[in-house]
Parts: structure tokens; C-alpha cells; sequence
């Protein structure tokens, strides 16, 4: 609970651009997925302006024959964020339908534009067709960033891992390119049909060059933004992960001390607390961060660990290699566990563990330093180490030998071979 | 009383090093504390002991930069690494600092003493977990420069795996059939392979420390 407290004003903020971190909030009005007939921005809109959604299609419709219809239409398209539910399976098809959309809407103008032609009217020494196609090229590279901004915000949320971050970012640059270059050329276009050829070559030297100086002038402050706001996302990293270590010792160590004074006249439960707690910082802070369910090693210790938590002892496991965890390799943890339970049972001193994974043989090795005992002789209530161990072992095609001497303790080596696809 | 042996203790917990000094305190003469770095520096060339206890976490710095400090200063002076971490990076740093061996904190008061003598004259102290390091560092294929330093011998690696196990130098020993002086002597081997080894994984864990 506390460490969910402390994080949450941290997460706000790390999401530095206020853009984004609002592009979810109702009161902004969004792309819906539903409902649309070509991008869904009449849609949006509607819903935003509380206006039913054929008045501002027919809006849209109407103002498209003034030529500015399509333009807010671009325009529109590229601001809204698409409103993204990430539990709906659909959302993620909505962008890719979303392109063909807009391939549909560009061929409709193409031609749109080629009939215009026909009938006479001369569409290309005017304005209108370099401005509407600078606008979607701006277009294209604004939507491109948003979405890129987009999918920083859901990568951190874990929902975008269907898709490639590669391929996307490829995608991402060609629209970019793409749409820097339609604004170049709608430019191009447009001081051409205004001067001759020459003097626009002329005058896009001369911007060109303005350009390079402006570069030049504001590198420094530019990159000395871009400096400051990594090294501010970074503190905050740090901040964060201080914030979850203040939250843990206090979960956990200050609350054993706690428990700790309250019964400091009982040194055998003062002495479990600290075990316990000792335990669990060390796992918490030395971790190997393996899955218990698959790793050898990591079940090994997460068995050891269970054991001395249940008798109250201590087992010192020393795990070399590893490998994923199989059904004799299973078994081989199961039987490990029941040597380790013998062994803080009935033997007692220092427990240690053993176990190395091999390319072909997977070893357990697990020793107390008890009296020992003659195996012969094992009293009925100890059939655990005939069947539980022995028998285990060797019906998943291993084998498990005793070693036992009265004067120092007892050794149980488990031995399993690792099935050959294992080795690659 | 003169050759009782002349320890320092280097631990940035007070109550750590009382305990220490309390558990040593009857059999060596404990010469000298220190809780940092600095204080650790000047406290060893100062006395010149015969062993210092060193606490792998030490505040301005870690073992690795009182060792850097040390080793040529101080010739006669062994270091044995006492820490709490599990962190195999941070013992094989240590251990390839100059440390001459490793135990945890968890140790008994009667094997921290044997560790300790075990040290002045010389030898390898290696924990149960420093040999598992070991075996997992030099396991699998050896480096594709096929040096001598990278690789154990057959005896080494039974030798290694038998401390794994938890065995003392004694039982290693009467296990392999062995004088404890042969043993001492595989061990002692496998620090200097420790040492000086260039093997990947070896490099990897001190890189990770940011110490070559």
C-alpha cells in the first residue's frame, strides 16, 4: 500500500510532456475506434461539441467544396488522438485501417483533382494544390510524433508488445522522411509557380542557408534542453527506485525490528524474526533473479528457503549453473527438498546445499552434520527417504546414494541425467 | 604473547566489528579499526598487521580501492574478505583485488579464527559460496586464448566441488586422499587462477563493478 502511495504521484509525472499525459482525459476530444466512416474525426468532434454527429459531417461535406473542408479534415486527423482502449482487440486493427483510409481519401482527391483538370480548371499553377499537399506532409510528421509519444506511454504500460519496436520505428522514420518531403516539394511548387525557375532555386539557397545559421545559433541551447531533460528523466528513475527501497525496508526491516522489541524476551522467536527477515532482504537485494517455476537453481533455493523457514534452520546453498527445470529435473528439486527436510529433521549443525547443472547430468549434493544414521535400519516413520527420495529418483531415471557416518553426518547425492535436448 | 597474531578490523558497522572483536578478540591482538576507507589506509600502513579483516562495502569507496592502497605498502599484511553480500561480482572483485579469500559474516567464531590463522600463514580461504563462484566462472568452455590460468585442473575442480559441498580442508582431505598441505596447496593454486585469469565471465563480473 505504501509503496503504491509513493510511486503514483512519481508516475504522473514522469510523463514530462503535459500533451500526453492528458491525451486520455474525456474533456479532450479523441478519434473513437467505432463508428467512423473514414477516420473518425466527424465522430470525435461530434461527441466533443455535443452536436449530432450528421450535422458536422454535412459541416465537413459542405466546407469540403470550399476547398477548406479537407485541410480542417487533415488537420483534424492529425491533432486527435485515436481514443485507444488497450483491452479491445480492435483498437490495434484501427490504425492499420486507418492507412488504408487515408490511401482511399488520397486517391479520391487524386482523381478529384485529374477531373477538376479535365473540365479546365487549372489546379497546378495555382496555390491551392502545393498548400493542401504541405499540409499533408505536416500532417503526416505530426501524426507520426504523436503517435510515437503514444506508444512511449503504452510501451511503459506493457501493452504495446505486439508489436515489433523495430519495424515500427522504421515505419515511423519513412513517414516522417515522407512527409518532410511533401512539404519541401509543395514549397518547391509553390515559389515556382509564383517567379521562374531560377530565381525560386535562388531563393531556396537563400533559405537554405538561413536555415543552416538558425541550426547553428540554437544547437547549443537546443541540445543543452535535450541534456537537462534526459538528466531530469534519470533523476527521476533514481528517485523512483529510492522511493521503492525506502518503501521496502520500511515494509519489511522496520516492521521485523518492530516485531522484534515487542519480543525481545523471547530469544528463540527474536532470533526466527531475524532469520526470516534476514531471508527476505537478501533475496530481495541478491536475488538470482531466476523464475522458481523454470529455473533449477532458483527452485533449489526457493525449496531451501521454505525448509529453513518451516524447521527453523540454516541451509547454505551453493548453486553452479543452471538450467530449465523438466520432469526428472522436477523431480530432482521434490527429492532435494525431502533430503533437506531429513536433514533438518534428524540430522542437525550446518545444512549445506550443493547443486550444479551440467550439459548432461544435473548433481544434488545436500549434507548435515548430524550423527548420521544406518540406512538399513530406518525406523517406519522415515519411509520419506526410501520413497520420497530413493524411489523418486530412480523412477524418472536417476539415482540417489546415502552417505552416513556417525561422526560427520550425513551426505545425500541425487543424480539425474538431463535429457539430450537439454545439452543444446 | 608476541606471536599472537596482529589483526585489523575494517567494517563500517560498529557493531559488526564488536562482534568480531569479541569473537577474536581472546586468541589475536586486535590492533586497529576502521570504519572507512581513509581511516582503513592509514590504520594498515600504521601497524603493519599481520591480517585485516575487510568489509567488501566500506563507505568512500569499497575493498577494492583499501587494497589498491595496500598490497605494495604493506607487503607482510593479508587480506581476508568478510562481507554480507552474495553479490558474486562484489567477492570476485575483492578476491581480485588481492584478498586472499572470502567468508560471510554467517561464519562460526571457531572457523572465523581457523580462517584466520589460515590466512597469515599464507594460505587460500575460500567459502563454500566463493568456490561455487569459482566452478561457475571456469565451468563451461574454456576461453578461446587456451591459457593455463583459465582453466582448472581435474584435482582443482574435485577440490572446488568438495568446499562447495561444504567440506573443511581436513575433510577435503580424507575424501580425495590427500595431505591438508596438498590441499592447501590445489587451493592456493586456484586463488592465483582467480587472480590472474582473463576468462570472459571472470572479466565480465569485474566489469561489472566497474574495476578491471
Amino acid at each position: 500500500m505504501v509503496q503504491g502511495l509513493s510511486l503514483m504521484p512519481d508516475r504522473v509525472c514522469r510523463r514530462d510532456d503535459g500533451d500526453v499525459s492528458t491525451a486520455y482525459a474525456p474533456v479532450r476530444a479523441s478519434r473513437p475506434v467505432h463508428g467512423r466512416v473514414v477516420a473518425g474525426v466527424a465522430a470525435g468532434l461530434a461527441g466533443n461539441l455535443r452536436l449530432p454527429l450528421w450535422v458536422v459531417r454535412a459541416a465537413f461535406i459542405v466546407l469540403a467544396f470550399a476547398g477548406i473542408g479537407l485541410v480542417l479534415y487533415a488537420v483534424f486527423w492529425a491533432v486527435l488522438p485515436l481514443d485507444v482502449d488497450p483491452a479491445d482487440p480492435q483498437a490495434a486493427s484501427a490504425r492499420s485501417a486507418d492507412t488504408l483510409r487515408l490511401l482511399a481519401l488520397a486517391a479520391l482527391a487524386v482523381g478529384l483533382g485529374l477531373l477538376l483538370t479535365a473540365v479546365g480548371v487549372n489546379l497546378f499553377g495555382g496555390t491551392i494544390v502545393p498548400l493542401i499537399v504541405a499540409v499533408f506532409g505536416a500532417a503526416l510528421v505530426w501524426r507520426q510524433t504523436d503517435d510515437e509519444q503514444r506508444d512511449a506511454w503504452a510501451d511503459a504500460a506493457g501493452q504495446a508488445a505486439r508489436r515489433t519496436a523495430g519495424t515500427a520505428a522504421t515505419a515511423g522514420r519513412w513517414r516522417i522522411l515522407i512527409g518532410i518531403a511533401l512539404v519541401v516539394l509543395a514549397l518547391i511548387a509553390l515559389l515556382a509557380s509564383r517567379t521562374n525557375p531560377l530565381e525560386a532555386l535562388q531563393g531556396l539557397a537563400i533559405a537554405m542557408l538561413l536555415l543552416a545559421g538558425v541550426a547553428v545559433v540554437a544547437f547549443p541551447w537546443v541540445y543543452r534542453a535535450y541534456r537537462a531533460q534526459s538528466e531530469q528523466r534519470r533523476a527521476l528513475i533514481r528517485s523512483e527506485e529510492r522511493a521503492e527501497i525506502a518503501a521496502h525496508v520500511h515494509d519489511s526491516v522496520l516492521q521485523t525490528l518492530t516485531l522484534i522489541q515487542r519480543n525481545a524476551d523471547d530469544p528463540a522467536e527474536v532470533n526466527r524474526l531475524a532469520r526470516t527477515e534476514e531471508r527476505a532482504l537478501r533475496s530481495w537485494l541478491y536475488a538470482p533473479t531466476g523464475d522458481p517455476e523454470r529455473s533449477f537453481a532458483a527452485a533449489i533455493q526457493r525449496e531451501a528457503t521454505e525448509v529453513e523457514t518451516s524447521y527453523d534452520t540454516t541451509i547454505e546453498v551453493v548453486t553452479v549453473g543452471d538450467c530449465l527445470l523438466d520432469a526428472g529435473l522436477g523431480a530432482t528439486v521434490a527429492a532435494s527438498r525431502e533430503a533437506m527436510v531429513n536433514a533438518a529433521k534428524h540430522g542437525g549443525g550446518q545444512i549445506s546445499v550443493y547443486a550444479e547443472c551440467r550439459e548432461d547430468l544435473a548433481e544434488v549434493f545436500v549434507r548435515d552434520r548430524g550423527d548420521g544414521f544406518d540406512l538399513e535400519q530406518i525406523p517406519e516413520d522415515r519411509h520419506g527417504v526410501r520413497e520420497s527420495i530413493i524411489g523418486r529418483m530412480e523412477r524418472n531415471g536417476g539415482s540417489a546414494t546415502f552417505r552416513t557416518t556417525p561422526t560427520a553426518g550425513t551426505e545425500v547425492h541425487l543424480r539425474m541425467a538431463r535429457a539430450s535436448e537439454g545439452a543444446s | 604473547m608476541s606471536d599472537r597474531l596482529r589483526v585489523v578490523l575494517v567494517d563500517d558497522h560498529a557493531m559488526v566489528r564488536a562482534g568480531v572483536r569479541a569473537e577474536l578478540g581472546d586468541a589475536f591482538d586486535i590492533v586497529g579499526e576502521a570504519a572507512d576507507v581513509p581511516a582503513a589506509v592509514s590504520v594498515i600502513t600504521s601497524t603493519h598487521p599481520d591480517v585485516v579483516l575487510l568489509d567488501v562495502h566500506l563507505p568512500g569507496g569499497d575493498a577494492r580501492a583499501v587494497l589498491d592502497a595496500c598490497l605494495n605498502a604493506v607487503p607482510g599484511t593479508r587480506f581476508l574478505a568478510l562481507s554480507v553480500s552474495d553479490a558474486p561480482e562484489d567477492v570476485v572483485a575483492t578476491v581480485r583485488g588481492g584478498a586472499r579469500g572470502y567468508v560471510t559474516k554467517a561464519i562460526s567464531g571457531e572457523d572465523l579464527l581457523d580462517a584466520v590463522r589460515r590466512i597469515a600463514e599464507g594460505d587460500a580461504v575460500f567459502s563454500p559460496r566463493l568456490a561455487g563462484f569459482v566452478l561457475d566462472a571456469f565451468s563451461g568452455a574454456p576461453a578461446e586464448r587456451d591459457d593455463e590460468l583459465d582453466r582448472l585442473t581435474p584435482r582443482e575442480l574435485e577440490v572446488m566441488r568438495l568446499i562447495a559441498r561444504g567440506y573443511t580442508y581436513r575433510e577435503v582431505a580424507s575424501e580425495l586422499v590427500l595431505s591438508i598441505k596438498t590441499v592447501e596447496t590445489h587451493v592456493s593454486a586456484v586463488l592465483r587462477k582467480l587472480q590472474l585469469s582473463d576468462r570472459r565471465e571472470l572479466a565480465r563480473w569485474a566489469a561489472a563493478r566497474g574495476v578491471v
